[in-house]
């Protein structure tokens, strides 16, 4: 295994960039459209509420492999030329959003009503509630679950090494095929996912020690 | 349009991927509740010798992609004289996967049941297994299927990676038709409804465990693990 690793150490390298780099956009892109899902999902009115429940409930309640191919194959059939990278960041997105909104929607109900309703009696819009009043405390309500979605994104990143993405798990692929040492190649990718993971899952619990305080939500 | 006629044409490659998909998953799932009940109580048992391995276990299945897994017992097993069909390298790949989770599902619902029952079990001379029978698990089971429940239906989505090792289950035929056929939309759809309709399947039987549960409790009990506090 520590032979692969420093043989291949460069290879090895590229690809986990490609995969951080994918997970990463995918992430922050997700992050946005995922706030806005769960506005969505939060709406006073049913008919924003059932699409936003519909997107929600397909790309929860189905296999992240199958809308990989879904969207990889469907595109190029109603005319949309798509590099294989892009439709990878496009599907971890679409998935992303809707775990990301589901954690946010839950977040919201956390915050105490009455907090909106004085925000209302004090003449603040509502648009202007969300962003100075609810979402801050949010972001930090759901930093937990947030790192778990953003470790579950970057693992199954590894599955877009089907539509020949050459991210870390493509590279190992091609490496195990040229060395026929298929064992002890996986197990180093293994271990390079596992150290990112086992980081991120750090800078986030030093995140939440810092943030923990100024919370109102009792 | 969507051609149904055509998904009636395939129903047979279609069926084929829908059982073996139900037995992986099943048996996967059978593993790694019961691997990671095993986990579980080996740390709970003794924490000082079982209780970092099983915490490492625990990270590797959190820190690496199933996809990973599956490539080693399927190709990196031969290596060290492991041969598995791929339908056995997808239920153990899952199977020791979910341990994992299901370990931590568990911990918390032992950690949830305050120290004082036990004593008080031990003090009357209930035998530890007895207690755990008795005691422990009927708490705990309220409390680890809403999780568990979600783990089951996370494994069945994951288990569409073994079409990646190439086992017949939905998403390889389902792939299978498509270069057929050359038709993307209606393989696709019609075998993410079929998952939709396990998933679906799957959380109801979860809602309704979590109710029988719930009303099974003796009140007194059911208080008693809402407030561990008041009497830890």
């Amino acid at each position: 295994m520590f032979e692969i690793l420093l043989n291949h150490y460069p290879v090895l390298l590229k690809g986990l960039t490609t995969t951080m780099v994918v997970s990463l956009s995918a992430i922050a892109l997700g992050l946005v459209l995922g706030v806005l899902l769960a506005f969505g999902l939060t709406s006073r009115y049913r008919l924003v509420r059932w699409p936003c429940g519909l997107y929600r409930s397909f790309w929860r309640g189905t296999p992240i492999l199958l809308q990989l191919l879904l969207v990889y194959y469907l595109l190029p059939e109603i005319g949309i030329e798509i590099a294989p990278i892009h439709a990878a960041i496009l599907t971890l997105t679409l998935n992303t959003t809707a775990f990301q909104a589901e954690i946010f929607r839950s977040g919201i109900s956390h915050i105490p009503a009455g907090q909106i309703e004085a925000a209302r009696m004090a003449g603040i819009s509502a648009w202007q509630t969300r962003r100075r009043i609810i979402m801050p405390q949010v972001f930090r309500l759901t930093l937990p679950p947030l790192t778990n979605e953003i470790i579950t994104i970057l693992k199954n990143s590894s599955l877009i090494s089907v539509i020949a993405v050459t991210e870390l798990m493509r590279v190992s692929e091609q490496i195990a095929s040229r060395t026929f040492q298929p064992l002890e190649t996986y197990l180093a990718a293994a271990v390079l996912y596992l150290a990112v993971n086992l980081v991120l899952a750090r800078i986030s619990a030093y995140l939440e020690r810092r943030m923990s305080g100024g919370l109102a939500t009792e | 349009m969507l051609d149904i006629a055509l998904l009636w044409e395939m129903r047979g490659l279609i069926l084929q991927g829908l059982w073996n998909t139900l037995w992986i998953c099943f048996l996967g799932c059978l593993l790694a509740l019961s691997l990671g009940l095993v986990l579980a109580a080996l740390r709970l048992a003794n924490p000082r010798l079982f209780g970092y391995p099983v915490a490492c276990y625990v990270e590797i299945c959190r820190g690496t992609p199933l996809l990973i897994l599956l490539f080693l017992l399927y190709y990196g097993g031969p290596s060290i004289g492991l041969r598995l069909d791929a339908e056995i390298a997808g239920v153990m790949g899952i199977g020791l996967y979910g341990a994992g989770y299901f370990a931590e599902i568990y911990r918390g619902g032992f950690k949830s049941i305050p120290k004082g029952q036990l004593e008080a079990a031990r003090m009357l001379g209930i035998s530890p297994w007895h207690a755990l029978i008795r005691v422990q698990i009927p708490q705990m089971a309220r409390l680890i299927v809403p999780p568990g429940t979600n783990q089951l239906i996370i494994l069945v989505k994951e288990s569409a990676l073994i079409s990646i090792i190439s086992v017949d289950d939905l998403t390889k035929n389902a792939t299978t038709i498509v270069n057929q056929t050359f038709q993307v939309i209606e393989p696709y759809l019609a075998v993410a409804l079929l998952y939709w309709l396990i998933i679906e399947l799957i959380a109801r039987s979860g809602y309704a465990l979590e109710k029988r549960l719930a009303n099974r409790q003796p009140r007194q009990a059911a208080q008693q693990g809402a407030t561990p506090h008041a009497n830890g």
